[in-house]
């Protein structure tokens, strides 16, 4: 088999004595798409952000091993520039900053990274307008400042744009549905199915159904109380809709 | 309607202790200026009223944030003759905004240097030229509008400057006409002692339809403890478009305190900017008269301080027409020990209905050490308006700087990225190109020194 791009080993985390993850075994390879669900407070979004690595939380056991190398040793940005990139659930407004200069700058950190000539602005403006095209992003996206008067949804198709510039290996998107009405749900999830290859992989965490509906995954992991309680197909998805998050933890044979 | 503590008046015979110097430096000044009638009365009426109100003290509501006790300490030296011995064309060359092409006023400690100075491209009937020639010559397009904004009586620092100033710049656009390149005043400073002060006083006066833009820089070749004192008077006539730019880059030492009063006349639509990054200890004083309808103005502001620096702005927006708007915006970069007062005092007279008045102040500390201080104040007589006002004072985003990090932009990038953006906020609303993209590079530079100097005590 393929080497995997991400395996979590057993990883317990948390914040100021305060156990969030307790033991979460995971296997990302190549071309595969996972989803992970779970209910408000079962330690979603603390687990996308340990990936991304955000600060201020205790790693109290486990290991994360990203295409053979340590994940959790590396600095937030040396992990987005070895291909790790996470959609954000809140986006960040930056006002003041330009997108154009923003994205140039974070693709040509990158690129030095792969030991690239960096592109100036007329190879990068080149570059940019493809990646639009796919995705078809409105041009005034480059024109205005980062997520700054931004509408939610446009916040959101904003990170899959960056996305597409970054070209990941791979994306976690964390909550990317939160607060969409379907149009723009469909427009994001048609962006990550466009980027989507058999190199690269996809952890999309959320906490309703509708999103799998249009961007359909490989297996789906049920994340109750900072463990994962059961895994997966596509149907997983489906049968958490109907009956409920309370029935996993209490009716399924939960494993220990 | 501004309100100052009232006062004991004193007999000027009977001066306060702290003022005699300035009253007997008067007595020496008068004899030997040689000014019309109507500007010897100001200049009395000027004098008499420092003797009264003497240096405001922190119990002052409007200077409870800034102690200008040092300013009083000093010794009084008004520069009274022209000292400008050595100061060349080519050492001024790296202060001024070299994009720019149109005319420009020198003066040095506030007297008018005419062979560092040039006028180009001046349309019909404009006038850009030094005010103490402008009284002598040609008083008609001055005496309806000098002393008339900015007002003696309520304030020290004003008072002291229409007793003793020598000279500033004077710029008159007729009605219809557009100054098509910016104007630049260049303001110098070689001080050489102590309590050396410069007076400096300009009328700027735009007709109906008019358009110009002008351009104030305060520099120096000092290291001495100066005093700048200056006052801009600013004419906005119906319709008429003004952009005004005053950069304060002051040596370290220095004291400076300038006040620009403004009356902005219908449908008119002016932009100010204050840009301070100088000096020991700054005032600008902004009193903007909003007297015709369906005016706009913006006042934009930028401070960054560092070391022991103290910059303070006072603003006083006066709402006395309907259907106008003005924003005030103004954000700060605090380092070290320094502090920042923002005074913001917004006035809706009973017949300003349809106002809409909004002020912001964001202050970016860089150091636990800093202080900024921030005082909205709005007083609102006229019940079918809209005032906003909000102040914020914190840290560096951590958020943001996450995000930033995980963009693939390292930490240090990121911090840089986010207070260049705090910054760049004001400086976009620069609307005269050469200007703004100067400004924006004169800006970064500071910053990136100040980042080195952190980084380097760490």
């Amino acid at each position: 088999m393929t080497q995997p791009i991400l395996t979590i080993k057993n990883l317990s985390a948390g914040v100021e004595g305060r156990e969030i993850l307790k033991g979460i075994n995971l296997t990302i390879r190549p071309g595969e798409v996972h989803a992970v669900m779970g209910p408000n407070g079962s330690g979603k979004s603390t687990l996308a952000s340990i990936l991304a690595g955000r600060d201020g939380y205790h790693i109290t056991g486990g290991e994360v091993v990203y295409c053979g190398q340590d994940l959790l040793e590396l600095e937030a940005e040396d992990r987005a520039r070895e291909g790790v990139f996470l959609a954000f659930q809140y986006p960040v407004e930056i006002p003041g900053v330009n997108s154009t200069y923003f994205l140039k700058a974070a693709y040509n950190e990158i690129r030095k990274h792969r030991g690239q000539p960096e592109f100036d602005a007329v190879e990068f403006l080149k570059f940019v307008r493809e990646r639009m095209k796919i995705l078809e992003v409105p041009e005034d996206f480059l024109k205005r400042p980062v997520n700054h008067g931004f509408s939610g949804g446009e916040k959101k198709r904003n990170e899959i744009f960056q996305m597409a510039v970054l070209d990941p290996k791979l994306a976690i998107l964390d909550e990317t549905d939160s607060g969409l009405d379907i149009d723009a749900l469909q427009i994001v999830a048609t962006g990550v199915n466009r980027l989507k290859r058999p190199d690269n992989a996809q952890l999309v965490i959320t906490h309703y159904q509708r999103l799998l509906n249009f961007i359909v995954p490989d297996y789906v992991h049920v994340l109750v109380d900072g463990r994962i309680v059961r895994t997966g197909g596509k149907e997983l998805a489906l049968e958490l809709e109907e009956n409920g998050y309370e029935s996993i933890v209490h009716g399924g044979a939960v494993p220990a | 309607m501004i309100t100052t503590e009232t006062k004991t008046k004193l007999n000027p015979n009977q001066p306060r202790r702290e003022t005699v110097p300035y009253w007997e430096k008067f007595e020496q000044f008068e004899k030997i200026a040689k000014d019309p009638e109507w500007v010897r009365v100001a200049r009395k009426a000027g004098i008499s009223h420092f003797v009264e109100l003497g240096f405001p003290t922190l119990k002052d509501e409007d200077w409870r944030f800034t102690n200008v006790a040092p300013i009083a300490k000093l010794p009084f030296k008004p520069v009274l003759e022209p000292t400008r011995d050595g100061v060349t064309a080519e050492a001024l060359e790296h202060f001024m905004f070299a994009g720019l092409a149109g005319s420009k006023l020198v003066f040095v400690d506030g007297h008018f240097a005419p062979e560092l100075s040039s006028t180009v491209n001046l349309p019909e009937g404009v006038k850009v030229k030094s005010l103490a020639e402008a009284i002598a010559k040609g008083p008609a397009q001055v005496e309806p509008h000098l002393f008339h904004h900015a007002r003696s009586d309520a304030s020290a620092f004003t008072a002291l400057n229409t007793a003793f100033f020598k000279d500033g710049a004077f710029i008159y656009v007729p009605a219809g006409q557009i100054v098509p390149e910016p104007i630049q005043l260049l303001y110098v400073s070689t001080a050489k002692e102590d309590g050396t002060t410069a007076h400096l006083r300009n009328l700027i006066v735009a007709e109906r339809d008019s358009q110009v833009t002008i351009v104030e820089s305060y520099v120096s070749l000092s290291d001495a403890a100066y005093l700048t004192n200056s006052v801009t008077e600013l004419v906005a006539g119906d319709n008429a478009v003004v952009e005004h730019l005053k950069l304060q880059d002051e040596s370290q030492q220095a004291f400076h305190i300038t006040t620009l009063a403004a009356h902005f006349g219908r449908a008119s639509n002016v932009l100010t900017h204050s840009i301070a990054l100088g000096a020991k200890l700054s005032r600008t004083n902004i009193h903007a008269h909003l007297a015709g309808e369906g005016l706009e103005c913006i006042l934009n502001g930028l401070y960054l301080t560092r070391g022991e620096q103290l910059a303070d702005h006072y603003m006083v927006v006066d709402h006395a027409q309907a259907h106008c708007d003005s924003h005030e915006y103004f954000n700060g970069i605090l380092a070290d020990k320094s502090k920042s007062v923002f005074h913001g005092r917004i006035l809706v007279r009973p017949d300003a209905q349809k106002t809409d008045a909004k002020q912001t102040n964001k202050n970016l500390l860089l150091s636990d050490n800093a202080t900024a201080n921030t005082k909205p104040q709005l007083e609102i007589y006229a019940d079918d308006v809209k005032c906003t006002h909000g102040a914020t004072v914190g840290q560096l985003n951590e958020e943001a700087i996450f995000y930033l990090r995980s963009r693939c932009i390292g930490l240090e990038t990121a911090r840089r990225m986010l207070i260049h953006s705090f910054a760049g906020e004001i400086i976009d609303r620069v609307r005269c190109q050469p200007v703004r993209e100067e400004l924006d590079k004169l800006v970064w530079d500071r910053l990136e020194q100040d980042e080195q100097k952190t980084t380097g005590n760490k």
